[in-house]
């Protein structure tokens, strides 16, 4: 179990606080948020790699907090793969194994047993500049692995790759993490990514935790207006809460979960937001008439900006609704939302 | 249709031969002047030979003094920030502003019977005055700056996740230095030493204040010119030039990088 607590790291112009996380022994845990929220700097932390000002670290019980990262035990992976360029792939491999006195059979088993499963037997002796992207992240992760550490940190390690070569290592770290008992800690700022890796997810946004839990859990039911948008709910809007009647800039909505206090906000998936051209049958419940603002071409589908009242809503509409409805700005158009599609917080 | 030639091509052809000429011209025109029975006596004369050697002994005294109290300084600059950094490599570049007699005077000035430092390095046994330790110090002084540049620069280019996966793979700081560190920056290294000792062999203002004799060839070239006039002067001038080109070109040569294997 890793346990970090009260973690605080201050630089110039940025501050890291209130990191507090706990961490089960062999999960895959991963630190989602947009460029320069603070992410990368909790794995350093963890690495030992930069000086925290305040807070603790455990890994299984064990205070690391002033250990030097070689003492540590923890294995990093890079988004620029950081290889050893004066060495060939198998030097970097077994880089670590001279400083981990285990068994040398046993360790030169698991180095075999990486290369096999990495696929990189057939690359031990060449020299790491002629490798491709994919390769030299495979590369990587077998020179972190084969000293077998406890816990293994993935700084977007995807980050770098060719949309194949992603695809390619993200089953990698799948497969990897299902047959090791190493904890996996990966950064990334793409919820796809974590969607498809992780178990649990820490939210970071400016320094800040924002949210933890399940992954799915985040993605149905955020707990900040940030932690909404990041996770793809582009409909969040503060509102005024009266039991399930909300109220958002004076548009009355209603929602299926009730709302325990008077002021929050309410958060809505632009897949949810249905616009029809035609009157929405149903009993009236959220059916607004509104205008077309804006229409987008998001490659396979259309994001549809459309006012009503003072409120402005992003839906989402298929290729071929779309040109089924011919919409065009300033068309008039229905808009109807389930109650049990508006996600109160 | 002819094609028409920017204006550009011709002051860059302008540019560059004068440059070249400026440089190329007065040194190719003394090294072919002296006739080869002068070189010849030259080469055979001992003084000749052994102010040449102490020239190279002091630049290669200078250059070895800087790798070992410059590698680790070096190191410091380019992967710390500390409060006070930017004075620091300020005061590193003052001897490359510092006019050279002055950088004599001033080394004379704390090594003489005046200063307590003087003093004690008498009591020690240490003369700088006339002496090889002297023409070493000083060339040190000019030298230094350059090879913690060059090493700095080439420390710098070294991205420091590279020695965060070392650590993280169980490998110490000084076991990180030798196994990564080390093998990227030793041919900055050379470049250093390289740059360091050519600074110091062109040395002769500040080393004719600190000790006229031992005579380095700079200081017997100079004395041979006011003594004796030009053509005196000229074949040790020749000598010099060849044996430092000789083994520049050769630390030039160890320094590239060999073409990777595929």
């Amino acid at each position: 179990m890793i346990n970090i607590e009260s973690l605080r790291i201050e630089l110039p112009g940025f501050t890291l606080q209130d990191i507090n996380l706990s961490i089960e022994d062999g999960e895959f845990f991963t630190f989602l948020g947009p460029t320069g929220a603070g992410k990368t700097l909790v794995l350093e932390a963890i690495a030992g790699i930069i000086p925290i000002t305040g807070g603790r670290i455990f890994v299984k019980g064990r205070d690391i907090t002033h250990l030097p990262p070689d003492k540590r035990g923890i294995g990093i992976v890079y988004q620029d793969y950081a290889l050893f360029p004066h060495l060939t792939v198998f030097e970097n491999i077994t880089y670590g194994l001279r400083y981990h006195n285990a068994d040398p059979q046993k360790s030169g088993k698991l180095v075999e047993k990486l290369m096999v499963q990495l696929g990189l037997k057939a690359l031990a002796q060449r020299s790491i500049q002629h490798l491709s992207g994919g390769e030299k992240q495979r590369v990587s992760l077998a020179r972190a692995l084969a000293v077998n550490p406890s816990v293994l940190l993935l700084d977007e390690p995807l980050s770098a790759l060719d949309p194949n070569f992603r695809e390619e290592i993200r089953e990698v770290l799948k497969k990897l993490h299902e047959r090791l008992e190493t904890t996996f800690l990966m950064v990334t700022h793409d919820f796809a990514e974590a969607l498809f890796l992780g178990q649990r997810t820490a939210i970071i946004n400016r320094g800040r935790i924002e949210q933890v839990g399940y992954v799915s859990e985040v993605f149905r039911k955020p707990i900040t207006p940030f932690a909404a948008e990041f996770v793809g709910m582009k409909n969040v809007f503060p509102a005024i809460f009266d039991g399930t009647k909300v109220v958002v800039d004076g548009l009355e909505m209603q929602a299926e979960t009730m709302f325990k206090g008077r002021e929050g906000y309410v958060a809505i998936r632009p897949e949810d937001i249905l616009i029809r051209q035609e009157t929405v049958s149903g009993n009236g419940i959220n059916v607004f008439g509104g205008k077309v603002l804006d229409i987008t071409d998001r490659g396979p589908y259309y994001e549809i900006s459309a006012r009503t009242g003072k409120v402005i809503f992003k839906a989402m509409l298929s290729k071929s609704d779309f040109f089924q409805m011919n919409l065009q700005t300033t068309k008039n158009i229905n808009i109807a939302i389930r109650p049990s599609d508006i996600h109160v917080f | 249709m002819k094609k028409k030639i920017d204006p550009f091509f011709w002051i860059a052809v302008f540019s560059t031969s004068t440059v070249v000429a400026f440089i190329l011209f007065p040194l190719v025109e003394m090294v072919v002047q002296p006739s080869f029975q002068d070189l010849k006596e030259a080469a055979q004369d001992p003084d000749v030979l052994r102010s040449i050697w102490l020239s190279i002994y002091t630049a290669g005294m200078a250059a070895l003094i800087s790798f070992i109290i410059g590698t680790p300084f070096a190191y410091l600059l380019a992967r710390k920030e500390f409060p006070g950094k930017k004075l620091v490599e300020s005061i590193v570049d003052l001897p490359i502003m510092i006019p050279h007699p002055v950088v004599g005077i001033a080394i004379l000035g704390i090594a003489g019977q005046n200063h307590w430092l003087g003093q004690i390095m008498q009591q020690v046994g240490i003369h700088i005055m006339g002496t090889v330790t002297g023409i070493v110090t000083v060339l040190t002084f000019v030298g230094l700056p350059f090879y913690v540049n060059t090493v700095k620069a080439g420390f710098e280019a070294i991205p420091v996740r590279l020695e965060n996966v070392s650590r993280s793979l169980g490998a110490s700081l000084t076991g990180t230095f030798f196994r990564v560190t080390f093998p990227l920056a030793w041919r900055s290294m050379l470049v250093g030493i390289i740059m360091c000792s050519a600074r110091a062999i062109s040395e002769f203002g500040a080393v004719v204040i600190v000790a006229y004799h031992p005579m380095i060839a700079p200081v017997m070239i100079y004395e041979r010119f006011t003594a004796y006039g030009l053509k005196y002067s000229q074949p040790v001038a020749v000598w010099l030039i060849v044996v430092c080109l000789a083994l520049f070109l050769l630390l030039r040569i160890v320094s590239l990088p060999k073409e990777s294997k595929a």
